[in-house]
C-alpha cells in the first residue's frame, strides 16, 4: 500500500466535517479521494509518467500543514504589492499586500470563498478527473482548501503585476499541501501575474498545485512562473488554461529548483484567433528531476501557439520535456511552432525530450524540433579568440541559451526582474561543475 | 613581432602546413596569397589557437615569447586578433555585452583597469563613427541576422575596438561586394600604424588594391614558395596560380 496515499487519507479523515462539506463539496471530495485510492499513483507503465518515476515518493508519508508558520517579512522584501502570500499552503494575510487594488481586480483566498457564499469556489472545485493517471488532480480535488482566486472584470487593464508567492519553510515533519487556483479574465481584460515558488531553508515538503486559467474573448494575460524551490522539495503542478476567441496568453516558466518538479501545462485554444506564446527553462542540476509536459490543443480556427523551451541538465540532473500539440478537426488556419533545444552539461546528466504533433485539420502550418547537444565549439572559440576566458565564455553562452526563453516575456523590465534568479542558479551549477 | 619557423600543422590527421616560415615586423602589412587548399585558413586558425590544429613541428613566437603554449584568450590579450572568415552568429549574446566582456577581459589580463559602461560606450561610439557603422549593430545579438558584409564589418569594428598588435584577416574579402570591400579596407587602413602589423590572408588580389601590402607571400601546399613586393600580387592576378604548382617541392 502506498505510504503517500495512506498518509494523505489519514489527514483527510481527521478534518472536521464542516470543512470537508463546505459549499456542498463533501461528496465530490470523498469521491475524488476514493478514485485516487482506487487507481493509485501512476506507475512506470503510465505513458504520461514514463520518464518520472514516483516510486520513492509513493513510499513517503506526509502530514497536513495544520498551523501556518510565521515568516519574517524581510524575506519577501523584494516582492512588491499587490501580492498574495501563502506559507506552507496557508494564506498569510499579514504578509500579503492586497489593499488599494486597481479597480476591476478582485483577489480572494480560496479558504475565504469556501466559508462565504461565492459560488466560484464550487465551480472550480467540483470538476471531475476521470483519467486513472490524474491522481494528483484528484488528490487536489479532495484536499484543496486554499488557493488564489483572481478575477479581472471586463475591459479592466491592470498595470501593476499581481505577485502570487508560495513560500515553503521547514516544519516538524514533511508536510503536504494542495492548492487550487483560478485566474479569470473577463472580456478584453488584461493582467500580468508573477508566480514565485520559494523556500526559506531546506525542507522536504510536497506541494500540489492545480491552476485554472480562463481567458474570455479578447483577454490578455502575461504570466511568469519562477519555480525556485529547495532541492529537497517535491512540486507537482498542473495548469489548465482555456482561451476564448482573440484571447492572448503569454507565459514563461523558469523551472530552477526542487528535487522533483512536474508541471503539466494544458492550454485549450477554444476560440478563433486565440493565441498562446510560451517560453520555458528546465534547469536540472545536482540530482534534481524536472519534468514539464505541454498539452496544447487547437480547437478553433486561426489559432496560434509558439513554444520555445530550453533544457539544461548538469551533474546527475534529469530534464524531461514533452511538447504535445494537437490540432483538432476543423481548426484550419492554425499555426503551431515548437522549439525545444537542450544542453547536456555533464556525462551523468540526462535529457528526455519528446515533441509530439497530432494534426487532424487540413490547412495548418506546424513546425517542431528538438535537439540535445553541447555548447557549440565554434561559439566558444569565437568568444575566447576575443579574449574572454573559457569559463566565462561557457557561462555567457549557457546563460544566453536559457535567456532566449525568458525573452518571450517581451517586457524588458520584467525580464530584468526575473533574470537574477536564473543567473544565480546557473552560476551555482557552474561552481559545482 | 611575429616569427614563424618551420611550422608543420596537422588537421584531422592530415598535414596541411609543411614547414612554413615567416617573419612580420611591427608596422608591416604582409599578404598571404595562394590557391584553395594551400593552408591559408589553417595558418590563421593555428595562430589564434583553434582546437583541432595540431602543431607537429616548428615554432611561433610573438614578441619574443612562445605563442603556441597560450590559450586562445591569452593570445587575444597578448595582442593577436583573428578576423574570422566565417564569423559565427551567437543568438542571445548581446553584441555590446560581448564586446565589453572581451575588452575588459583583455584589460584585466594585462593589468589595466576595466572600463565602466560609460567609458566603454564612449569608446564604442568613437570607433563606430570612424568606421561609419550604425549603432543599431550594438543592440543585436553577436552577428545574428547580419548579412555577409555586416559580419565582416563587425569583425573590423572589433579589430578597431580591441586595438591588437597583430591583426590576421582571414579571407575577410570573400563574399563582399565592392562597397563592403572598400569599407573593410578603409577600416584596416585607419588602423595601420608603426606599432601594428597585419597579416592579410586572401585568395584574390582585389583587396590588395585598397590595402597596400609591404610584402606578398605565395602559399602553396603548406609552404611559402615565393615572396616579393606588391607587384607579386599583380603577377598572380595576371597569371593565376597554375605556375605555383611548379614551385612546390616534391
Amino acid at each position: 500500500m502506498s505510504g503517500l496515499l495512506d498518509s494523505l487519507k489519514t489527514g483527510f479523515d481527521a478534518l472536521p466535517a464542516a470543512i470537508v462539506d463546505a459549499q456542498g463539496l463533501g461528496e465530490s471530495r470523498r469521491r475524488s479521494l476514493a478514485q485516487a485510492f482506487a487507481d493509485g499513483l501512476p506507475g512506470p507503465r503510465a505513458e504520461r509518467w514514463k520518464y518520472t518515476p514516483l516510486r520513492a515518493l509513493s513510499q513517503r508519508s506526509f502530514v497536513d500543514a495544520a498551523v501556518a508558520p510565521k515568516l519574517h517579512p524581510a524575506f519577501l522584501a523584494d516582492i512588491p504589492a499587490p501580492r498574495m502570500v501563502f506559507v506552507n499552503g496557508h494564506f498569510d494575510a499579514a504578509l500579503s499586500l492586497l489593499t488599494d487594488l486597481a479597480p476591476g481586480l478582485a483577489v480572494q483566498p480560496l479558504s475565504q470563498a469556501l466559508i462565504g457564499d461565492d459560488l466560484r469556489a464550487v465551480n472550480v472545485l467540483g470538476r471531475r478527473f476521470e483519467h486513472a493517471d490524474e491522481t494528483f488532480a484528484r488528490l487536489n480535488a479532495s484536499l484543496s482548501f486554499e488557493g488564489a482566486l483572481v478575477r479581472v472584470e471586463a475591459d479592466a487593464k491592470i498595470a501593476a503585476p499581481l505577485q502570487l508567492v508560495f513560500v515553503s519553510t521547514p516544519a516538524d515533519g514533511d508536510l503536504a499541501w494542495h492548492q487550487r487556483h483560478l485566474l479569470e479574465l473577463r472580456e478584453n481584460a488584461s493582467l500580468t501575474v508573477i508566480e514565485h515558488h520559494l523556500a526559506t531553508a531546506a525542507h522536504r515538503h510536497l506541494g500540489n498545485h492545480l491552476m485554472h486559467v480562463h481567458l474570455k474573448p479578447g483577454a490578455q494575460l502575461l504570466h511568469a512562473r519562477v519555480q525556485d524551490e529547495d532541492a529537497g522539495a517535491t512540486l507537482i503542478a498542473r495548469t489548465d488554461a482555456a482561451l476564448a476567441s482573440d484571447a492572448q496568453y503569454r507565459r514563461v516558466d523558469l523551472e530552477l529548483g526542487a528535487g522533483l518538479s512536474r508541471h503539466e501545462l494544458n492550454v485549450a485554444l477554444q476560440g478563433k484567433r486565440a493565441d498562446f506564446v510560451s517560453g520555458g527553462v528546465l534547469l536540472a542540476g545536482g540530482r534534481r528531476h524536472v519534468d514539464t509536459r505541454l498539452g496544447i490543443e487547437h480547437v478553433a480556427r486561426d489559432t496560434r501557439c509558439d513554444l520555445l523551451w530550453r533544457g539544461l541538465a548538469a551533474e546527475r540532473g534529469r530534464a524531461v520535456f514533452h511538447g504535445g500539440i494537437t490540432i483538432r478537426e476543423g481548426a484550419d488556419g492554425t499555426a503551431a511552432t515548437l522549439s525545444n533545444k537542450n544542453l547536456l552539461l555533464s556525462d551523468s546528466a540526462e535529457i528526455d525530450t519528446q515533441p509530439v504533433l497530432e494534426i487532424y485539420a487540413d490547412e495548418v502550418k506546424a513546425a517542431h524540433g528538438a535537439t540535445v547537444g553541447r555548447l557549440d565549439a565554434g561559439h566558444l572559440f569565437y568568444l575566447r579568440a576575443r579574449g574572454i576566458p573559457e569559463a566565462q565564455a561557457r557561462a555567457l553562452l549557457t546563460l544566453a541559451f536559457a535567456r532566449e526563453a525568458l525573452g518571450r516575456l517581451l517586457d524588458p523590465a520584467l525580464i530584468e526582474q526575473l533574470s537574477p534568479a536564473l543567473e544565480a542558479r546557473l552560476a551555482s551549477l557552474e561552481a559545482s561543475a | 613581432m611575429l616569427k614563424i619557423e618551420n611550422l608543420h600543422v596537422r588537421v584531422a590527421g592530415k598535414e596541411i602546413l609543411k614547414g612554413l616560415s615567416l617573419e612580420v615586423l611591427p608596422g608591416q602589412v604582409h599578404a598571404i596569397m595562394g590557391p584553395n587548399g594551400a593552408g591559408k585558413s589553417t595558418l590563421g586558425n593555428v595562430l589564434a589557437g583553434r582546437e583541432g590544429y595540431e602543431v607537429v613541428e616548428g615554432s611561433v613566437s610573438f614578441e619574443g615569447s612562445d605563442l603556441l603554449t597560450l590559450a586562445p584568450e591569452e593570445r587575444a590579450a597578448e595582442g593577436v586578433f583573428l578576423a574570422f572568415q566565417y564569423p559565427v552568429e551567437i543568438p542571445g549574446v548581446n553584441n555590446t555585452y560581448f564586446l565589453r566582456a572581451a575588452l575588459n577581459a583583455q584589460r584585466k589580463y594585462r593589468g589595466e583597469p576595466e572600463l565602466d559602461s560609460m567609458q566603454f560606450l564612449k569608446r564604442v561610439r568613437e570607433k563606430l563613427s570612424v568606421l561609419h557603422l550604425k549603432d543599431e549593430l550594438l543592440h543585436r545579438a553577436v552577428n545574428e541576422g547580419f548579412s555577409g558584409g555586416e559580419k565582416k564589418r563587425n569583425e573590423i569594428f572589433q579589430l578597431a575596438l580591441l586595438e591588437p598588435k597583430l591583426a590576421i584577416l582571414d579571407e575577410t574579402d570573400s563574399g563582399l561586394d565592392i562597397d563592403a570591400l572598400k569599407a573593410v579596407a578603409d577600416g584596416v587602413n585607419l588602423m595601420r600604424s608603426p606599432e601594428r602589423a597585419f597579416l592579410v590572408i586572401t585568395h584574390y588580389q582585389r583587396l590588395l588594391d585598397y590595402i597596400t601590402p609591404d610584402v606578398v607571400h605565395v602559399l602553396a601546399d603548406g609552404r611559402i614558395v615565393e615572396s616579393g613586393g606588391p607587384q607579386l600580387a599583380l603577377e598572380l592576378e595576371a597569371h593565376g596560380y597554375a605556375w605555383v604548382k611548379d614551385r612546390v617541392a616534391p
